[in-house]
């Protein structure tokens, strides 16, 4: 069980930077997931969590005791490979029970907790085969197990999952999922399918690029997104960013897209010229009274739900109406967004604007 | 252009069988005339045209293995032969008068060809273990530079390192062949062990440093047994240079440790054209790396595709 803080952690690869300063605190006992797409660092950020990699300036306290230079061994953690590394020439039980041996416990103990780990995971008749037949489920299961049966601070999983197919993954996450919450060890979880990251994870962090663009709860991230890369990675279909240039000034309550005013949450700071209006589908409803009008060009449905996109003077905007409502193709439709759920982004730094609607979000990111 | 891939028709498969065929049989006739003439009796074997039926006899493998001398009609017949290789030598009015000093060279042979297999399969492993995992200062330049002392003919330095070698008190010895033939072989020791241990994945060590082993544990207890295919096809490659070479041998060892490939030839002079006492010190000199690299065949199969596929 263990707290783990990441202070300005940064690692170079020669001229290369993969992570360039990220600071970001994981509770004890938290699922946390580190979001981002492929090559933004996520894997380097979790090495050197683990110590497998040594970064080049930062630093990493786990309960406390800052570790940044210390090897893998001395900091109690399990690692859950993406790659199933299990040993071939070992049995199931062979292998989930090789951590302890290396530890130099007894034949017996190591049994009993092997007997007692493969049952959690419902792999106990699996023990004496070998791995090498074993389904991509059952080799993460027995990586899993080689991961839980030392009873580690914490668990560092690399896209776990990443090499199952996707009916199986679901399956495996919420076992996953279901593991963390009966064992409440701290988990730190990489990933970069943001479904997986909002259906799992207490917490995420967010990275693009090796730098952390938001910090904090699923919800948080995906009401109140900290930047524009946020903004658009984050949900399916993304949130709609609408361009315009203008002027806000601090304490507006509304906007003006090139002649539309539409009323906003308060803002703390203000901006002038690029800038971009971010709204999730969901937030956007037909509304005839609206003077922000289109051509729809696309209906999409999906079960409950319907993403209707359509063409406006600031680009497509897709809105998500319940799939009862018929929408036309080629007609003309309105647009109301909800006053509430609007963010305003500065478009040349990316940031979102502080508003008393996410200020509270943003000041812990 | 444009080929098309077909299954070869029967005539054609016939032709490419008897081109093989015929190939073999060319390359493995001089193997089954040293067999064969290690077997005749010395007359036999200089017959012309040559004998491909014969009576086989001993003879040869007898007089590889002793040192006899003639003697008179009398004496002959006071001692008569007790044992059958006496009895063999004693048509010819001659006794045994101990063992020669094959046996000796060809235990020469074995120390030096499998010491310097070992060094070379040793040292090969720790470095290609390096240059694989870790991050090492001019990597390709040094793995060039290893394997750049392979593009020049051992042999051209071989004045150098006779002079070398007898200053520095190697030459004739076990040791300084050892040394010899490890430093020609870690080349190729080192690229082959690297191109293993590359397909290894890093994951394996990994995992077990997080588990709490040391390097060197996760190194030994991980690595060497995944490793053990290339390191056994490493090994046959670097003994048939060691066993098989003569230049050095013949340049730098000459009594206490020669071995046996600069020793066959001498055997010629030994009582006249002993070509059969020749032929079966050749036989039994070609046996361990025959019977070892058939024993390991499929891994010597392997071992070259797999360490020749580099990403
Ligand atoms: N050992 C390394 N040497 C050089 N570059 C590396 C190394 N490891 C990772 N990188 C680079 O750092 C970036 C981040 O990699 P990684 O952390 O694996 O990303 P992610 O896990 O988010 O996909 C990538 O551009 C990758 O090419
Ligand atoms: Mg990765």
């Amino acid at each position: 069980m263990a707290q783990i803080r990441i202070q300005n952690l940064r690692k170079d690869f020669g001229a290369f930077t993969a992570v360039k300063s990220s600071t970001f605190t994981i509770e004890d006992g938290e699922f946390f997931m580190l979001l981002g797409p492929s090559g933004c660092g996520k894997t380097t950020t979790l090495r050197m969590m683990a110590g497998l990699e040594l970064p080049t300036s930062g630093e990493i306290f786990i309960d406390g005791e800052e570790v940044a230079q210390k090897r893998a061994s001395q900091r109690d953690i399990a690692f859950v490979f993406q790659m199933f590394a299990l040993y071939p020439h070992l049995t199931v039980g062979g292998n989930i029970g090789y951590p302890l041996r290396s530890q130099g416990m007894s034949r017996t103990e190591t049994r009993n907790r092997v007997t007692e780990v493969a049952r959690i995971l419902g792999i106990e008749t699996m023990l004496d085969r070998p791995v090498g037949g074993l389904s991509g489920g059952d080799r993460q299961r027995v990586a899993l197990g080689r991961a839980i049966v030392r009873q580690p601070k914490a668990f560092f999983m690399d896209e776990p999952l990443g090499a199952l197919d996707a009916e199986f993954r679901e399956h495996m996450a919420e076992e996953l999922r279901a593991l963390h919450d009966r064992m409440g060890a701290t988990t730190v979880y990489v990933t970069h399918d943001q479904l997986e990251a909002m259906q799992m994870g207490d917490k995420i962090v967010v990275m693009n690029h090796g730098v952390v663009e938001q910090f904090g709860r699923p919800q948080e991230i995906y009401d109140w997104p900290a930047t524009l890369f946020v903004a658009g990675f984050i949900g399916s279909p993304a949130m709609n960013v609408l361009p315009f240039e203008g002027m806000v000034g601090i304490g507006a309550t509304s906007v003006n897209l090139g002649g539309h005013t539409f009323g906003m949450p308060e803002l703390r700071e203000g901006a002038a010229g690029a800038l971009v209006l971010g709204i999730r589908p969901e937030h956007v409803a037909l509304d005839d009274a609206s003077s922000l009008r289109g051509e729809v060009l696309a209906t999409e449905y999906l079960g409950t739900t319907q993403i209707i996109t359509v063409r406006t003077a600031f680009g497509a905007v897709k809105l998500r109406l319940p799939s009862g409502r018929a929408v036309a193709t080629g007609g003309q439709v309105g647009l109301g967004l909800d006053p509430r759920r609007i963010t305003l982004f500065d478009a040349a730094t990316g940031q979102a604007l502080r508003s008393a609607a996410n200020e509270k979000v943003l000041s812990h990111g | 252009m444009s080929y098309s891939v077909t299954e070869p028709s029967a005539r054609q498969k016939w032709i490419a069988g008897i081109l093989v065929a015929l190939y073999a049989v060319i390359t493995i006739l001089p193997l089954v005339w040293i067999i064969a003439t290690g077997f005749k009796t010395p007359s036999d074997s200089i017959a012309y045209p040559p004998k491909v039926v014969f009576q086989p006899t001993l003879e040869g493998y007898v007089n590889l293995f002793t040192t006899r001398t003639r003697q008179t009609p009398e004496y002959m017949a006071e001692h008569p032969p007790q044992t059958w290789a006496e009895r063999i030598v004693a048509k010819y009015d001659m006794t045994i008068v101990g063992p020669s000093r094959f046996g000796a060279r060809f235990l020469n042979s074995v120390i030096i060809g499998f010491g310097s297999t070992f060094l070379s399969v040793f040292l090969g492993t720790l470095a290609a273990y390096a240059f694989s995992r870790f991050k090492v200062p001019l990597k390709d330049d040094l793995m060039f530079f290893i394997l750049s002392t392979r593009m020049m003919p051992p042999i051209a330095v071989a004045i150098p390192i006779f002079l070398m070698y007898r200053t520095l008190g190697l030459s004739d010895t076990h040791l300084g062949m050892i040394l010899l033939y490890t430093a020609v072989n870690l080349s190729l020791s080192v690229w082959l062990l690297k191109g293993f241990i590359d397909e290894i994945p890093v994951e394996y060590e990994e995992a077990a440093l997080i588990d709490g082993y040391t390097r060197f544990q996760a190194f030994r207890k991980v690595v060497l047994p995944q490793a053990a295919t290339g390191i056994a096809s490493t090994a046959i490659f670097c003994l048939i240079f060691a066993w098989n070479e003569y230049a050095f041998a013949v340049l730098l060892t000459s009594g206490e440790a020669q071995t046996a490939p600069p020793f066959i030839p001498t055997i010629i002079g030994v009582g006249g054209q002993d070509w059969p006492a020749v032929a079966a010190g050749a036989t039994l000199f070609l046996l361990p790396v025959m019977v070892f690299t058939i024993l390991l065949r499929k891994h010597l199969l392997r071992g070259i595709t797999f360490g020749a596929v580099r990403k």
